[in-house]
């Protein structure tokens, strides 16, 4: 990968989220990520009806856009290497998706999917943000987010470990004293 | 009649109240584990990368009819776990689903009652003395089948909640149910916020 390839991943992990995929198809979002020194722009899509046809043109997967490397595709088995290769990240409010790119230690811009607005995902998106560690916005507020983003404000999330559980299981069946 | 219903009632009182460790042990528990879609599983699994595996186990997986993924992902880990770790049997076992998101509640209640007939017959036959859940609706019956057996003195069960990472301000509807009916032995929160509000919720760090 050239080191100066600064790639934006859109993820909506396994679900279907056609308002993220349809807002990030368009040409003034593409040209504010370039204003912001990103060159590459990949994103994982779903299962959603919705392909990208303005930022790539329709019927094709890939293009290079306004100086900007585009591609996208429907799901991945692992998404891993795409979260830990980015520069951003932006994100549906799966927990998975959340924790492993802040574990990651890479920026994330978290939308929620209103679509979802009763499902408990919405908490987890508001907690993060109010300590810190992403920034949040819906579809509509996305672009102007990205506008005003800094990641160096972010706090570094700092990693949890199952030990404290594992112990205090270990206790409660006996194990220990 | 009158002093069996007597005893049946003291015997759920003192398991609602009177949660206290297990006596101390040392041989492997035996572990059943509910995992369940959207993180659920992911989660579980990620527990049990930190937990002394030689202890818990055999271990048998219960997974909802309709998720093609979880058991798949629980069997690619052990195969990992079992590279390292000193044999151990583990099996998947399929459930049907209590009830499907966005089911109407009248169907649910017909499929809810097969889906514990099914847990029932399932905790009867491994006796579990452990059961480890983290909400998915799927856990339920599992707990319903392992308290009820425990009150009759058929198994010792063990049942340990963690309630997911995603839920940071309000219970799920597993973890109300659990906490309010005092079926748990352990329940378990991820967040400092939600044991403030459950006084009798546990807890010790996040998964992630």
């Amino acid at each position: 990968m050239p080191a100066t390839e600064r790639a934006v991943f859109v993820t909506v992990g396994t679900t279907k989220f056609e308002a993220l995929v349809e807002h990030v198809d368009s040409l003034e979002l593409l040209r504010a990520l370039k204003d912001k020194g990103y060159t590459k722009l990949v994103i994982q899509k779903g299962n959603g009806a919705y392909c990208p046809s303005v930022i790539v043109p329709k019927g094709q997967t890939k293009a290079t856009t306004e100086g900007v490397d585009v591609e996208y595709f429907d799901y991945s088995p692992s998404l891993a290497a795409y979260i830990t290769s980015a520069a951003l990240v932006i994100s549906h409010a799966g927990s998975g998706s959340i924790f492993e790119t802040l574990t990651a230690g890479v920026p994330l811009i978290v939308v929620p999917n209103p679509l979802l607005m009763d499902n408990h995902q919405v908490e987890l998106g508001v907690q993060l943000a109010g300590m810190g560690h992403l920034a949040s916005a819906t579809p509509e507020q996305l672009l102007s987010a990205i506008k005003t983003f800094d990641p160096s404000r972010l706090k570094p999330y700092v990693k949890g470990s199952a030990a404290g559980i594992a112990a205090a299981i270990d206790k409660q069946l006996g194990f220990t004293p | 009649m009158l002093g069996l219903t007597a005893v049946l009632v003291l015997r759920v009182l003192t398991l609602m109240f009177g949660k206290g460790p297990a006596p101390k042990r040392s041989q492997p528990a035996k572990t059943m584990v509910v995992l369940g879609s959207g993180g659920h599983t992911a989660e579980m699994l990620m527990l049990m990368d930190s937990m002394g595996r030689e202890r818990y186990g055999p271990r048998t997986y219960v997974v909802a009819a309709t998720d093609a993924m979880s058991g798949g992902k629980a069997l690619a880990r052990e195969r990992t776990w079992q590279k390292t770790d000193s044999p151990t049997g583990f099996g998947v076992v399929q459930i049907p689903r209590s009830r499907e998101v966005g089911q109407s509640y009248l169907t649910s209640v017909a499929t809810t009652l097969y889906s514990l007939a099914f847990a029932f017959r399932i905790v009867l036959r491994e006796r579990p003395e452990l059961v480890l859940v983290n909400g998915p609706g799927t856990c339920i019956p599992i707990c319903a089948a392992a308290f009820t057996y425990r009150v009759l003195g058929l198994t010792h069960t063990q049942i340990v909640y963690v309630e997911s990472i995603a839920r940071t301000r309000r219970f799920s509807l597993s973890a109300k149910l659990l906490y309010h009916l005092r079926m748990a032995d352990i329940l378990f929160v991820q967040w400092e916020a939600l044991a403030k509000t459950y006084p009798r919720a546990v807890y010790a760090g996040r998964l992630y």
